[in-house]
């Protein structure tokens, strides 16, 4: 009878020293070369360090030598998901600083890429987030339709994944003449397609109960700790910059701003489903309405920005980019600052993450859509 | 709040603040050890209310170093740009404003590793992509002859 209450001890009484453990850099659910020193109580996760670096290739450095029409060609290789729009701020910040004015046909075509590379980026956060949750079906489903997009891109620019499609004083190339039906031909596709994705993941029981009510963000700190995009507006932060400071076409479309104020894990995942079906209304808005006209304004075979710092943000698909040019006047630019979403994200993780277990962990990072290339520069 | 009365009350505030309005946005000069009490004072004053911090740059001139901090009020919609200089570049030094605005703790931590700004009380000032040995490659002295090939 006494070896039998020996065993009997609660839960109280079983105690676990803390420990650290290493996640990544080569863990999959990291989606990248990304270190998370994870400071663990049993299951628990205590504290979270996340050390970065591991492909920092010093881009900020290699602007200073080159000229600015070089310098949107390697903005697409730091969130390579978003490489349009990333390369659209790089144009117009250098249009604004020389005060050139482009025409509508570049603001209209700029506006419906930067969609298709928001709903491409979404497709594969959506199912990378499946997998990293165990659900392998969400990986073929998202990267059937995701290819649709890069066709489109591949037919116009010539590249997949790194489009350098944008360029100050226009575009490279005008579009395909496939380009309108091709793209109108996606969207009455994946408008089916969509639903589907709705039926395989967010009504599913176990993905449900491991985000709802996981990993809470308030609006106050999403705002303290600067984290915009899909993951601010989870929770409740107004911060689409396509509505509050709109640039090339999104004046002349009609869309909603997606919104939550729940701020959970679940909301985050809402609010990107939700903005898919905003992208597709923005795209059919203006794909008819393609105006005639120049896809590019000449520019001087040397561009040079007047002295001064000019500032120029735009929405991505993972937040709000900045890019910050201080010019002294010559080919080069003085210092150039690539502000990205993913490194202001990121570091909200640790305050997030606290005193869940560590498969929430995963969850809330998937969420966050991190790509590591953003965030290392 | 329209740049005008923003350049009105900023100087009511500060009166040691040089404020103009840049090519885009409100710029202000702020000497270093008035900082942290300045940018205390926008976060807390209802009428200016810059709650978010959105870009933190450090540029280096040539006889002195620079921080630049970007500032929207999420609830009046305006901007401003606050911008420090440090003393000299031996030992450039500013104070942290990362107990006002949590953000900043990572971007400053960002400027110390490729700028080698030190910021005063900061919590965790530590190289963040780098080794500790290693230069500061934002600066415009920084030579590195096998990475760095100079035309």
């Amino acid at each position: 009878m006494n070896e039998l209450k020996e065993v009997m001890i609660t839960t109280d009484e079983i105690k676990t020293d803390e420990y650290l453990i290493n996640m990544g850099p080569q863990h999959p659910s990291t989606h990248g070369v990304l270190r998370l020193l994870v400071q663990l109580e049993g299951e628990i996760v205590h504290n979270m360090q996340p050390h970065i670096g591991y492909i920092h290739s010093g881009i900020e450095k290699m602007t200073e030598s080159l000229s600015y029409p070089q310098i949107g060609h390697l903005t697409d290789r730091m969130d390579y998901l978003s490489a349009h729009q990333n390369n659209e701020a790089v144009a117009l910040c250098v249009e604004n600083a020389l005060q050139i004015e482009v025409p509508d046909r570049v603001k209209y075509i700029r506006t419906i890429m930067s969609e298709l590379s928001r709903l491409a980026s979404h497709q594969l956060w959506w199912c990378v987030m499946g997998m990293d949750m165990g659900a392998l079906t969400t990986f073929f489903y998202g990267l059937r339709d995701r290819e649709d997009i890069l066709d489109i891109f591949e037919e116009t620019c010539g590249a997949r994944l790194t489009v350098n499609y944008s360029i100050p004083g226009g575009l490279m190339f005008d579009i395909h003449p496939n380009f309108q039906r091709d793209v109108k031909a996606f969207i009455k596709k994946f408008k089916t397609k969509l639903p589907e994705y709705d039926r395989l993941l967010s009504g599913n029981v176990i993905f449900t109960e491991r985000t709802k009510g996981v990993g809470f963000l308030s609006r106050e700190d999403a705002i303290a700790y600067g984290v915009t995009g899909p993951t601010g507006r989870a929770s409740g932060f107004s911060c689409d910059l396509r509505k509050h400071q709109p640039y090339s076409a999104y004046s002349k479309v009609n869309f909603n701003e997606v919104l939550s104020d729940v701020g959970d894990t679940y909301a985050r995942y809402q609010v990107r489903m939700q903005e898919m079906w905003e992208s597709m209304s923005i795209i059919e808005q203006l794909i008819d309405n393609i105006p005639e006209g120049d896809y590019a304004v000449k520019m001087k075979g040397v561009v040079k920005l007047p002295e001064g710092e000019f500032y120029q943000r735009v929405e991505t698909a993972r937040g709000e980019f900045g890019v910050f040019i201080v010019s002294d006047g010559k080919k080069n630019p003085y210092r150039v600052k690539f502000r990205s979403p993913g490194f202001s994200n990121l570091f909200t993780i640790n305050h997030i993450a606290k005193g869940w277990k560590i498969a929430d962990l995963v969850a809330i990072m998937s969420t966050f859509d991190l790509v590591i290339p953003d965030i290392d520069r | 709040m329209t740049n005008e009365a923003l350049i009105a009350t900023i100087s009511q505030i500060e009166a040691e603040a040089e404020t103009r309005l840049g090519a885009q946005y409100v710029e202000t000069f702020i000497p270093a050890a008035r900082l942290h009490s300045f940018m205390t004072r926008i976060k807390e004053d209802v009428t200016l209310a810059f709650d978010y911090l959105f870009c933190v740059t450090g540029v280096d001139y040539a006889d002195h170093l620079q921080m630049v901090y970007h500032l929207e009020s999420i609830l009046h919609k305006h901007v401003l740009v606050v911008k420090v200089k440090t003393d000299g570049r031996e030992t450039p030094a500013v104070d942290t404003v990362s107990d006002i605005w949590p953000t900043a703790e990572f971007h400053e931590r960002e400027a110390y590793d490729l700028l080698g700004i030190k910021f005063n009380n900061h919590p965790d000032l530590r190289r963040m992509f780098l080794d500790d040995n290693w230069g500061y490659p934002l600066r415009k002295d920084y030579k590195d002859d096998i990475h760095i090939v100079s035309r």
